[in-house]
């Protein structure tokens, strides 16, 4: 999914997955004569091991285009695997962390959540805008209710880590808890560090004047 | 009387390789009733209930796992296969128990490691395992090396398996594997790892005995281990 791809070459480059899309629309909006993003789909969230492979065809097609690539992953589930993948890609880096969780609530914020209660189940406002097609429906509850208990029965609470409030998706992710029986817990965490990293890049890659 | 009560199938009236082919078929649309009545029906007619189990249960389970592999069936539909043959070893486990056979392939000690919640899929594994035959000791999730230790010790298992869902919890399983190692431990126990987010390069970076794919190839290759493979 070509999110923004501008007319003329650039040096920067952001593929990242579709759930970020809109929250790095927003953080580059100030430099989007001068970064491209391309968006893997959202899907990938439940199927990690296509998160490679879908990156491989992109920077086949894309990679030798710019100076500098920012994946928008963590590790996502790939067992280390986008690590190697990238290490024969100098230009690339992605974001830090395990999870998209991590790098928005921040890596020390999200390690204490987890020391706090291991049972925790994240939600962002991606998810909680989608938590029917990837959570209910994806992972086949709705067609199989008795098994909203085998993969929650170790989960004590439900934390949604707020990029943009609303009071919508405050009332969709609380309604969220309670479909799982979790505890509701609210954090306002913002784009976390992956604000940090867009900044970084982009300053990097703004032609000097 | 409805088309579907027409096309309803009386297992009961089947005989018994249509009955086991039906219920191979059930275990793999997921529908519990139907296989523990199928279970049922085999031991009512006197089968053994290894018989029972590993031509309806496990046979079926091991055509789950091949389409699982091959993208045909996916986790959601998998889980309700298990939780039919759940049904099924339900009313089997007992008889196993009591006929004292549970125990005939070895003994298995099996947990999730320590930091991660996730025991859909070392459930999964520890079933089939008990569908071949070996006694299983499940340590349950967030298992710390102590805990391992304390269960080798009081179990005296043949095989040990670890399961991890997360990135972040897979690399204890090395911790559990050099903690057997200083103990000198690992060179007289095989240890398995298993868990989406594994592959066969990280089961070889640990020192792992050996890396299964899935609940079907984990126990297939504990038997292998045992020197029961077939």
């Amino acid at each position: 999914m070509d999110v923004r791809i501008n007319q003329r070459r650039h040096k920067t480059l952001i593929l990242a997955c579709g759930a970020l899309a809109k929250e790095i629309l927003v953080l580059t909006k100030q430099s989007e004569d001068n970064v491209d993003l391309h968006c893997l789909p959202a899907s990938y969230h439940n199927f990690p091991d296509k998160i490679v492979p879908g990156l491989k065809k992109e920077f086949d097609q894309r990679y030798d285009q710019y100076d500098q690539i920012l994946i928008g992953y963590g590790d996502c589930g790939t067992g280390g695997g986008l690590d190697r993948f990238l290490k024969d890609y100098p230009k690339a880096k992605r974001l830090p962390g395990a999870h998209c969780y991590a790098f928005y609530a921040g890596l020390e914020a999200f390690d204490d959540m987890m020391e706090e209660e291991l049972g925790t189940f994240f939600l962002t406002d991606y998810l909680v805008r989608h938590f029917d097609t990837l959570v209910v429906k994806g992972f086949g509850i709705d067609r199989f209710p008795n098994l909203k208990d085998m993969y929650f029965k170790n989960y004590k609470r439900l934390v949604y880590l707020v990029q943009d409030p609303t009071q919508d998706l405050t009332a969709q992710a609380q309604k969220a808890a309670d479909f799982l029986d979790l505890e509701y817990v609210e954090r306002n965490v913002g784009y976390g560090v992956m604000a940090d990293d867009i900044e970084a890049l982009t300053d990097q890659g703004r032609p000097n004047v | 009387m409805s088309d579907q009560d027409q096309d309803d199938i009386i297992l009961k009236d089947l005989d018994d390789n249509e009955l086991v082919q039906q219920m191979q078929d059930d275990l793999y649309d997921g529908m519990f009733e139907e296989v523990s009545e199928g279970t049922q029906i085999l031991l009512d007619r006197g089968w053994d209930a290894n018989m029972v189990l590993n031509d309806a249960l496990v046979e079926g389970m091991r055509i789950v796992g091949i389409d699982f592999r091959d993208g045909i069936l996916f986790v959601p539909e998998v889980l309700q296969s298990a939780n039919a043959m759940k049904g099924g070893m339900g009313l089997l486990r007992p008889i196993l128990a009591a006929s004292g056979t549970k125990s005939s392939t070895g003994k298995y000690v099996i947990g999730t490691v320590k930091g991660d919640i996730h025991d859909i899929g070392k459930n999964l594994v520890a079933m089939m395992l008990e569908g071949a035959g070996f006694e299983v000791i499940n340590l349950g999730i967030n298992t710390s090396v102590d805990e391992f230790l304390e269960a080798i010790d009081t179990h005296e298992p043949d095989i040990i398996g670890m399961s991890a869902l997360l990135t972040t919890t897979m690399p204890y399983m090395g911790v559990v594997i050099e903690e057997l190692e200083k103990r000198n431990i690992l060179k007289e126990l095989p240890v398995m790892v298993g868990g989406a987010p594994l592959n066969q390069e990280f089961a070889d970076a640990i020192n792992a005995h050996t890396y299964g794919r899935d609940a079907a190839m984990s126990a297939e290759l504990a038997k292998v281990i045992m020197g029961k493979n077939r």
